[in-house]
C-alpha cells in the first residue's frame, strides 16, 4: 500500500477537481429533477388524463431501465440523429448536446425527476381528506388548495424518502466517468489507478470521498426533517 | 445491421444469468446480515452494521472497480507471496456477480430485518414452547411470513439489481449494455442500439414486476385489508 501517492499534490488537485464536478452534477441535477418533478407530479394528480398517462408512461420508462443506459442514450445517441447535427454547431440549446457535463446533467436530471415525481405524487395522493375539505369550506379554488394546502404539506412529507433519492443520485453521479472526459471523483480515480497501478488506494480514496459526503447529506437532510416535520413527530413528554 | 440486433438479444441472457446469480448471493448475505443484526451479539451487530452503512454510502461502479482492479492485484499479491508463479484473473462475470451480489445483501439485509421484525414476537415464542428448535422455527414460521413483509422492498431491491447490471459491460462482461455499445461504435448508429437495450431492460423489469406481484398475492392470501 502506497498511500502517499494519494497525498502528492497533483493528485489531491485531481480529486479536488472531481469532487467539484461531482457535486456540480449532483446540485444542478437535483435542480433540474426537482423543479421537473414539481411538474410532473402536478401533472400526475391533474385532473387530465391524457397527461396522466404521458408522465406515468415517462416515469414509468425512466425507472425501469438503468440510468448507464440513458446517460450513454443522450451522449452517444442523440448526437446520431440528423435533426440535432444540423443544429448543434450554431443553434441553442442544441449546441449543448455537444458538452459531456450537459448530456450527462440532463441524462442526471430527467432520471431523478421520474423517481421525485412519483414520490411527491404518492405524498400529494395520500394528503389527509379532512384537510382539503376544510381548505374548500373556506372557499378555496383547486389551485388555492393545492398551492396553499396540499403541496406544503407533501413536500414535507416527502422529505425523508427525497433523502434517499438524494444519496442515490450521489452514487449515480459516478456514472459521469463513462461519458469520455468527465472528471468526477470516480474518474479521478480511475486516472490515479491507471497512472500507478494502484487499484486500492485510488479507488478506496474515493470510496471515502463518496462515504464523507454521504454522511453529510444525511446529516443535513435529519436537520431539515427535525424542522420541517416538527408537526408530525410523536408527542414527547 | 440485424446481426447486431440478435447479438444484444444473445447478451440479454447474461444479463439474466448475472443478476439471477447476484439476487441469490444478496439474498444469502441478507439473511446472515438480518440473522447477525437481530442476534443480539455486540460483535455480530457492529460487523453487520458496519457493512450495510458502509456498502449503501459508496457508488456500485467504485465498489466495483475495486473489486475488480484491486481483487486482480490483491489475488497475484497472495499467490506471489505463497511462492507460486501462476498469475490469476478475476473474471467479469465473477467480479460482477459478487460484487453486486455484495453491495444488494446489504439493502437485502435491512428488509429481511424488517420482515422479521414485523412479524409477532409470540408465533416465535409458541413455536418454542412447541419444542421447536430455531431453525425448525426459522423454516415454519418465521420464512413463510417474512416472504409477505419483505416482498414490497424486495421487489426494489430486485428492480435496483437488475439496473445495477448494466455497470458489468465498463468491468468488461460482454452482456446487452456492453454490446449495445459496440454496436454503436461499429455502424455509428447508437441511438437504435441503446434504444432496443432500453426496451429489453424494461421488459425485464416489467416482467419481474408482474411476477412478484403474483406472488406477493398468492402471499397475502389470508390477510384481511381494513376497507377505508
Amino acid at each position: 500500500m502506497k498511500w502517499s501517492v494519494i497525498f502528492e499534490p497533483q493528485n489531491l488537485a485531481l480529486y479536488g477537481n472531481g469532487i467539484l464536478t461531482t457535486l456540480g452534477l449532483l446540485f444542478s441535477s437535483l435542480g433540474i429533477g426537482a423543479v421537473l418533478a414539481l411538474i410532473f407530479a402536478l401533472a400526475l394528480t391533474g385532473p387530465w388524463a391524457p397527461l396522466r398517462w404521458i408522465v406515468g408512461a415517462y416515469t414509468y420508462v425512466v425507472r425501469g431501465t438503468p440510468l448507464l443506459i440513458q446517460v450513454y442514450l443522450i451522449y452517444y445517441g442523440l448526437g446520431q440523429l440528423e435533426w440535432i447535427q444540423a443544429r448543434w454547431d450554431d443553434v441553442w440549446p442544441w449546441t449543448h448536446f455537444k458538452e459531456p457535463f450537459f448530456c450527462a446533467l440532463l441524462a442526471f436530471g430527467l432520471n431523478t425527476a421520474g423517481y421525485t415525481a412519483e414520490m411527491l405524487a404518492g405524498a400529494i395522493r395520500e394528503t389527509n381528506a379532512g384537510e382539503i375539505e376544510a381548505a374548500q369550506a373556506f372557499g378555496m379554488s383547486r389551485i388555492q388548495v393545492m398551492w396553499r394546502v396540499v403541496l406544503p404539506s407533501a413536500m414535507r412529507r416527502t422529505l425523508p424518502a427525497y433523502s434517499n433519492e438524494v444519496v442515490m443520485m450521489l452514487q449515480s453521479t459516478s456514472l459521469a466517468s463513462a461519458v469520455p472526459s468527465m472528471l468526477d471523483v470516480t474518474a479521478a480515480a480511475s486516472r490515479v489507478y491507471s497512472d500507478y497501478y494502484l487499484p486500492f488506494e485510488a479507488y478506496i480514496a474515493a470510496a471515502v470521498i463518496y462515504l464523507i459526503t454521504t454522511f453529510a447529506l444525511i446529516g443535513v437532510f435529519r436537520v431539515a426533517e427535525k424542522h420541517f416535520l416538527a408537526y408530525l413527530a410523536p408527542r414527547r413528554h | 445491421m440485424n446481426a447486431y440486433y440478435v447479438a444484444i438479444l444473445q447478451g440479454s441472457v447474461l444479463t439474466v444469468g448475472v443478476s439471477l446469480a447476484a439476487l441469490l448471493v444478496s439474498i444469502v448475505l441478507g439473511l446472515l446480515g438480518a440473522a447477525a443484526k437481530l442476534s443480539g451479539n455486540r460483535m455480530l451487530v457492529a460487523i453487520a452494521t458496519v457493512y450495510t452503512t458502509v456498502i449503501r454510502g459508496i457508488p456500485d461502479l467504485v465498489v466495483m472497480l475495486l473489486v475488480f482492479y484491486g481483487g486482480t492485484i490483491g489475488l497475484n499479491h497472495l499467490l506471489e507471496l505463497m511462492g507460486s508463479k501462476a498469475s490469476v484473473d478475476i473474471n467479469p462475470f465473477a467480479a460482477g456477480v459478487l460484487t453486486i451480489g455484495f453491495i444488494y445483501g446489504a439493502y437485502m439485509t435491512e428488509s429481511f430485518r424488517g420482515a422479521i421484525l414485523s412479524i409477532p414476537k409470540g408465533q416465535m415464542e409458541a413455536a418454542w414452547a412447541f419444542g421447536m428448535g430455531r431453525v425448525q422455527t426459522f423454516i415454519r414460521i418465521t420464512a413463510p411470513q417474512m416472504v409477505r413483509y419483505a416482498l414490497p422492498s424486495f421487489t426494489n431491491n430486485w428492480l435496483v439489481l437488475i439496473k445495477a447490471t448494466a455497470l458489468v459491460s465498463l468491468i468488461g462482461l460482454k452482456e446487452m449494455t456492453y454490446l449495445a455499445k459496440q454496436a454503436s461504435a461499429a455502424t455509428r448508429s447508437p441511438f437504435a442500439f441503446f434504444m432496443f437495450t432500453g426496451a429489453l431492460f424494461l421488459i425485464y423489469t416489467s416482467v419481474s414486476l408482474y411476477a412478484l406481484r403474483k406472488v406477493n398475492e398468492r402471499y397475502s392470501m389470508g390477510v384481511k385489508r381494513g376497507a377505508l
